[in-house]
């Protein structure tokens, strides 16, 4: 240990920012803002009066939240290729790079946990404001627009922001893949120059100040929600 | 498409011995071993830090507060590199090299079960502070006033009533837990997605290999929620934690909590 080597990390620490973090950063953004708004369409499919919609989302959610990200990953990996050529007509699998496999992969299992958050959420709203709202002569998709949703993302934020956080660390999986999001960075480092230890070590600091920052904020949020309220 | 399905690949004889299906009902069996193990550490520290976090003890209360963020905020990847390539770097010589010695399976298992089992603890601990948090205070009260040491009131009251009140969380939380294990694939544990990824690449059939995993996890899900059901039910004190109808809408929340 008292040849840790810190100039491994001050060497490639532009290289570990610029490319690794802005790549789990830019995952992480997307496929949040993606993921929550399927999962809000979702949640109003599951909460819909018709029957068979409400049943097709519920197995949706169900089924992606029983398996393992990982497996997940693998199976839109080796999906999407045919799904592309199915879709474009080409009749062969059409190649995807990396980022948009993982982007629809995260976009796609993310949407199943937003959408129980937002169902939650849609459901803390009083009912006789949906009635209200009909009786105003709104129709549905204004009365979600305007009335239901902006209410129950704002009482969802500190789960949804939590949520977040735990997508940001579980982008690192996307290192089944060999993409270089941040850990991947510094995983090629650390086989480049033979220093896994300080490597894994910092790679391991960052995450925990991010995530750890994030959640002190979301738990900030949180408090002042409540004396506002 | 042209893709060529082959569904009878699974009673082929694979590369590596026995027939494919043999090879992914043995990552079954490693999922099921490296969850059960990693679940009794989880309960095991869970219980401890998640007391620690609610005694009067100042110190005590923050070293569980220190615990809990450690593990909740490093990626579970980065903590399993952490278990496997940097532990046994940082010991002293003597024990890291004694642990690199350790036989294939083991080698990796053992970093394995460490990693998840302390993993999940941090979030079984959550669930055990929140679970002694909701009861009244009367109740520790009363304890001590009928006699009861500190230890023997968390023992005979708190506890009890608190596993009985976190129970469905705690079902979600072992649910994780074995859709985690798949994350020890990523050092060489041949569990099911690992099993599965050998099968797809001496075999070719993607799309078979990853339907028979995926069946495989839903199978564990549902003997997981069946039995888990028994045990609520078994539990249960009439009257304290109502009939089954609460249970489920505490169950929904506490899903949604811990999601």
């Amino acid at each position: 240990m008292n040849n840790f080597d810190f100039d491994v990390i001050t060497r490639s620490v532009g290289y570990l920012f610029r490319d690794g973090m802005v790549f789990t950063m830019k995952l992480t953004l997307l496929s949040t803002a993606m993921g929550l708004a399927l999962g809000t369409l979702l949640a109003m499919c599951r909460l819909s009066g018709w029957r068979s919609l409400a049943a097709a989302a519920g197995i949706y959610v169900n089924f992606l939240r029983a398996l393992p990200l990982i497996l997940v990953i693998f199976w839109f990996y080796f999906l999407v290729p045919y799904l592309g050529g199915w879709l474009t007509g080409a009749g062969r699998p059409v190649s995807v790079g990396g980022f948009t496999s993982a982007l629809i992969t995260f976009t796609l299992f993310e949407a199943a946990y937003f959408c129980e958050i937002m169902r939650a959420g849609i459901q803390s709203i009083p009912r006789g404001q949906t009635a209200a709202a009909y009786a105003l002569g709104l129709n549905y998709w204004q009365m979600m627009a305007n009335i239901v949703l902006p209410q129950a993302l704002r009482n969802m934020a500190p789960i949804l922001l939590t949520q977040t956080i735990v997508l940001f660390q579980d982008t690192s999986l996307v290192y089944v893949l060999s993409l270089t999001d941040f850990l991947g960075a510094g995983i090629n480092v650390a086989q480049r120059d033979n220093r896994l230890v300080e490597m894994y070590i910092f790679v391991a600091v960052v995450y925990f100040i991010i995530s750890f920052a994030a959640s002190r904020m979301v738990r900030y949020l949180q408090r002042y929600k409540t004396l506002a309220a | 498409m042209n893709y060529n399905w082959n569904w009878s690949i699974f009673f082929e004889q694979a590369p590596t011995g026995g027939t494919y299906l043999q090879g992914l009902a043995m990552g079954f069996a490693w999922t099921i071993g490296t969850a059960a193990l990693s679940w009794m550490l989880a309960l095991a520290m869970g219980t401890l830090v998640g007391v620690a976090r609610t005694t009067r003890l100042k110190w005590v209360r923050l070293l569980g507060a220190v615990y809990v963020e450690f593990f909740r905020n490093i990626p579970l990847l980065v903590q399993m590199f952490l278990w496997y390539f940097v532990v046994p770097e940082i010991l002293p010589v003597a024990l890291g090299d004694a642990i690199k010695q350790i036989v294939p399976p083991w080698g990796i298992f053992v970093p394995a079960v460490l990693c998840l089992g302390f993993y999940t603890s941090s979030r079984v601990a959550e669930q055990v502070r929140a679970g002694i948090e909701s009861l009244p205070r009367g109740q520790s009260m009363a304890a001590t006033a009928l006699g009861l040491a500190p230890a023997q009131v968390y023992r005979y009251i708190l506890l009890p009533t608190s596993f009985r009140i976190i129970l469905p969380p705690l079902v979600s939380e072992l649910l994780n837990l074995i859709k985690n294990t798949s994350v020890a694939f990523t050092i060489g544990l041949l569990e099911l997605v690992g099993a599965a990824r050998s099968m797809q690449e001496f075999s070719f059939q993607v799309f078979e290999t990853f339907t028979a995993a995926t069946l495989f996890y839903l199978l564990l899900n549902l003997i997981v929620l069946r039995v888990m059901l028994l045990i609520e039910a078994r539990v249960a004190v009439p009257g304290f934690t109502g009939p089954a109808r609460t249970a489920k809408k505490a169950k929904a929340i506490g899903e949604v909590a811990t999601a």
